[in-house]
């Protein structure tokens, strides 16, 4: 098991205790289903909506050379530098380089996710640059000194007392625990740093390829903040976030909204298509696109679990994900936790180091049904655990299983195991729960049936005689 | 090959092999082409086809989202709605941009005005109150704002303020997102903007324990005068 | 028609009362029951595990049992789901391939049949208690099976359905249950408190798999539940 897999149970052991944290994550994803499913219900065809939004993802990734490449060409037609990255180290040089090229000294940031995976902020603050996340939830984690634990809700996990302590430590400000006095410190704060930052950072929600855009989809303002302040902006994004047309948005923006959060649309989405234009007195004199592969390219060359990249990053995989809801996001202790964090985590960051992700699942398919772009998530799971047992298997499963055939095949060994497990079962109450129990895996906290005094093949052969 | 050749090339090598479209029968898509306008209409909420069914709908997405919206008899009306909030929030100054609507409406509110369709001072703006803009047009089906940096008084205008006040006619009131879509297309062409902006609803988060606080970082509020 | 019912390997081995039941419940529908004596294990575990080639060795044997039947009947959503929707991947580029295609398409779940292919759904069945239903996640989610047990339920004298506020999977997922079980669990408690709070008597499913892992929590948690599949309540008395 790798070290990573170790920690994973470790945490899963810890966290599924944990009753306060299984009432306080349910709580907040039932209001969220409520949410859902009022907005769901606005379509007049949410299946409908799926399967064209499929189709749209479908065009953007398998003719992505195409789309990418006019993308670029509209950025940078009107003024936008783009930079290519194909390892996360390439594009945290990139977006160093060129926040000493501008001797910048502070960075206002808004959510992205692909900064995470990047770990961007700390290659930031090694090279001295001040780095403040914008996003309340992430400005909030940032504070904590701690990994985001939902893509969309970041400070999901935390209490209104747990961030007033944060904020009286870190801040020197915290009046009461109330959420609305709350956020006015973190807004009060966060304003002077928009205006005395000198780069903006943000991530991308979509890329439109006709028209050469990125879209930003946000509820705070944060962003639009970020984009329209400081004297550069750097979008950071990775090349699956491609979509054909601006029209495709007029489908995704809504569909992102109503499984994202409940709503029927985010607050603010923003399409920036350059730097300052000619007669626009604001906005960033530079932007710079930094377009990020790390092992995309990889996953797209992997045509059976191509339409993992189809992924909107809306979350509602997690959401309605039962291990997700148990363990908690900072279990999955990588960027992207949930069903799609266990698909494509493998894929990006190694098979073998995080296949326990793909395994760590019943299976029961609710990601599968909740995908917005219909990504077959859960056969996905299945796949990766095909796919790590081929190139490396483990010895003793692979026995086990070579075993299994011919004794649950075989008349006379499923015989001897009928018989010996009713045999056995006489016994097994001595040790049954106790950590020398062979089942313990399952007695430690569930009771064992008992085998039936007649199988069913017994009674078939007896009374068809 | 520099890093931008061999990205595409990873890519086009990957591409050799196809992929089935998801939900589909035979692994081809369903139709030829990407979904269409009227495909999209076919599937997202549904929109009246009245002015009046519109704006009911756009009313109601508002007061949803805690947006005020009133739709006015006319612009003297509009100017008179204007000075009333003034005077209700006690504002000493506006920040706002040239144009047929804000015009008359800075005019008739009397104040000192920042304007940032010119060159202006960040530090002055954060102080304005109020931010006074015209739209690109009101999306019924999502009670949004559509707002460019061309249209609307450059990009920070429309959220730093904390007041963001719209105006807006009742011509510019559009059914859905696919109709803003088009008008952006057929208005702006080739030469978009360099930011355009759905603003729906002031300002919000749920961050803290999924409590809905309002005027996070954009504005509190967001007032749209309509006539 | 002749039915041949496929029993899986629990079913066999711990629920033969489930078996036995569709047997009984087809035969008074005036069908023949066919079964294969020697037992064939559809090859989930392995599969699941990752491991097709062994699961393919296993797997094998049920293509080989079911290849000359009119129509199959598998006593579970799990197992139906192997073998409906998974077999056709499981076999794809080998010899069995055409072969698993085939068994697919003859294979049904229990209620499934007796609902979608025959078109009964009052057997005439008497069970006056309260229950809850639990959907199996394969049922539901690969064999597309939701309406169909309500159908029958429906039609049971003095059964009261309340349906859980949630449907979620129980945890069970075969060998994630033993391989992270305290996950599973706590999975499972959910699942116990959602079959609690409706007030039913018993938890009904079409798969004895899951109700193997609830049973099992209610009993060491001394809950005041019962577990009991679908075909139990169905069969004639």
């Amino acid at each position: 098991m790798s070290a990573s897999a170790s920690q994973f149970k470790r945490d899963a052991v810890r966290l599924t205790a944990d009753l306060r944290h299984r009432s306080l994550i349910q709580t907040a994803l039932g209001n969220y289903e409520v949410k859902r499913d009022e907005k769901k219900a606005l379509f007049q065809d949410y299946d409908g909506a799926r399967q064209l939004a499929a189709e749209i993802k479908w065009e953007a990734i398998n003719r992505l050379d195409r789309h990418l490449d006019q993308f670029v060409r509209g950025l940078e037609a009107r003024g936008t530098k783009v930079h290519w990255a194909t390892t996360a180290r390439q594009a945290c040089d990139i977006i160093v380089g060129i926040a000493r090229s501008k001797s910048a000294r502070s960075i206002v940031k808004s959510k992205a996710m692909t900064a995470e995976e990047i770990h961007l902020n700390r290659a930031l603050e090694q090279a001295g640059f001040e780095v403040v996340e914008s996003d309340l939830g992430e400005f909030i984690v940032q504070l904590r000194d701690e990994p985001p634990y939902h893509i969309v809700f970041p400070a999901m996990h935390l209490t209104r007392g747990e961030i007033q302590r944060t904020f009286k430590d870190k801040l020197h400000d915290a009046p009461s625990d109330n959420p609305e006095a709350l956020t006015l410190v973190a807004r009060r704060v966060l304003r002077q740093k928009y205006i005395h930052a000198d780069i903006g950072l943000t991530g991308a929600n979509f890329a439109v390829a006709e028209t050469g855009m990125i879209s930003v989809t946000e509820n705070e303002g944060n962003a639009r903040l970020t984009a329209a302040l400081p004297k550069t902006m750097i979008t950071l994004l990775g090349i699956e976030k491609i979509v054909p047309r601006l029209d495709d948005l007029a489908l995704l923006l809504p569909m992102l909204a109503t499984v994202g959060a409940g709503q029927l649309i985010s607050g603010y989405n923003t399409l920036y298509g350059g730097p300052r234009q000619p007669g626009e007195t604001d906005g960033p004199e530079e932007f710079h696109v930094v377009l990020l592969d790390n092992n995309r390219t990889a996953l797209l060359a992997n045509a059976e679990q191509r339409d993992a990249l189809h992924c909107i990053r809306c979350g509602s995989c997690l959401n309605v994900c039962p291990i997700y809801r148990h363990v908690g996001g900072h279990t999955y202790a990588t960027t992207y936790p949930g069903p799609i964090g266990g698909v494509i985590t493998p894929n990006l960051r190694g098979l073998q180091d995080w296949k326990h992700l793909s395994y760590s699942s019943s299976l029961c398919g609710a990601c599968t049904e909740a995908c917005p772009v219909k990504i077959d998530l859960a056969h996905h799971l299945l796949q990766n655990r095909r796919n790590a047992s081929r190139r490396k298997p483990s010895w003793w499963q692979k026995i086990a299983f070579k075993l299994f055939a011919p004794v649950a095949n075989g008349r006379i060994p499923w015989m001897l195991v009928t018989k010996g497990g009713r045999f056995g079962q006489r016994f097994h109450g001595l040790i049954r729960g106790t950590p020398i129990d062979p089942a313990y895996c399952w007695t430690r906290t569930r009771d064992v049936p008992r085998i039936a005094k007649q199988s069913f093949k017994e009674w078939w052969r007896e009374t068809r005689k | 090959m520099n890093e931008r050749e061999q990205i595409l090339a990873r890519i086009r090598e990957a591409l050799t092999v196809p992929a089935p479209v998801p939900g589909s029968q035979d692994g081809r898509a369903r139709r030829d082409g990407l979904p269409t306008s009227a495909d999209q209409r076919r599937v997202l909420p549904a929109v009246g086809d009245s002015f009046d069914a519109r704006a009911s709908l756009f009313a109601k997405n508002a007061a949803d989202l805690r947006a005020q919206f009133k739709l006015l008899a006319n612009s003297s009306d509009l100017a008179a709605e204007l000075k009333r909030l003034a005077a209700a929030e006690q504002w000493d100054r506006v920040a706002s941009h040239r144009g047929a609507l804000t015009d008359p409406a800075c005019a008739a509110l009397g104040l000192p005005v920042l304007l940032t369709d010119e060159p202006y001072d960040k530090t002055d703006l954060e102080r304005c109150p109020a931010g006074l803009s015209a739209c690109d047009a009101l999306v019924a089906q999502t009670g949004s704002v559509l707002v460019t940096s061309r249209g609307a008084g450059g990009r920070a205008l429309s959220v730093l303020p904390p007041h963001h006040v719209v105006l807006a006619r009742r011509d510019q009131l559009v059914a859905d997102l696919p109709e803003a879509f088009a008008l952006l297309r057929s208005k702006y062409g080739a030469d978009y903007p360099s930011m355009i902006s759905f603003i729906t609803g002031p300002s919000r988060t749920g961050d803290i324990e999924r409590i809905l606080v309002l005027g996070a970082h954009g504005p509190r509020q967001l007032t749209i005068l309509c006539y | 028609m002749t039915i041949t019912l496929y029993i899986p390997c629990f079913i066999d081995l711990i629920y033969p009362q489930v078996g036995i039941a569709m047997v009984r419940i087809l035969e008074k529908l005036g069908h023949r029951v066919e079964c294969p004596e020697s037992p064939a294990c559809c090859g989930q575990p392995a599969f699941n595990t990752g491991y097709w080639d062994e699961s393919r060795a296993t797997a094998v044997k049920v293509l080989q049992q079911l290849k000359d039947a009119e129509v199959v009947v598998i006593a579970s959503g799990s197992c139906g789901a192997m073998i409906k929707v998974f077999y056709p991947d499981l076999f794809a580029g080998t010899p069995q391939e055409g072969l698993a295609r085939q068994v697919s398409a003859k294979c049904f779940e229990f209620s499934q049949f007796l609902v979608d292919k025959l078109g009964v759904t009052d057997l005439g069945a008497r069970f006056p208690h309260k229950v809850t239903y639990h959907d199996g996640c394969h049922s539901l989610r690969e064999m597309h099976i939701h309406a169909a047990p309500r159908q029958l339920m429906a039609r049971v004298h003095g059964l009261e359905l309340v349906e859980m506020k949630q449907t979620v999977c129980c945890g069970f997922g075969g060998t994630f249950s033993a391989k992270f079980p305290m996950i599973s669990t706590a999975m499972g408690e959910v699942k116990c408190e959602l079959a609690l709070e409706t007030g039913a008597e018993y938890i009904v499913s079409s798969d004895s798999s899951c109700l193997m892992h609830i049973q099992g929590l209610i009993d060491r948690r001394r809950q005041p539940l019962k577990t009991i599949h679908l075909a139990e309540i169905l069969a004639p008395a």
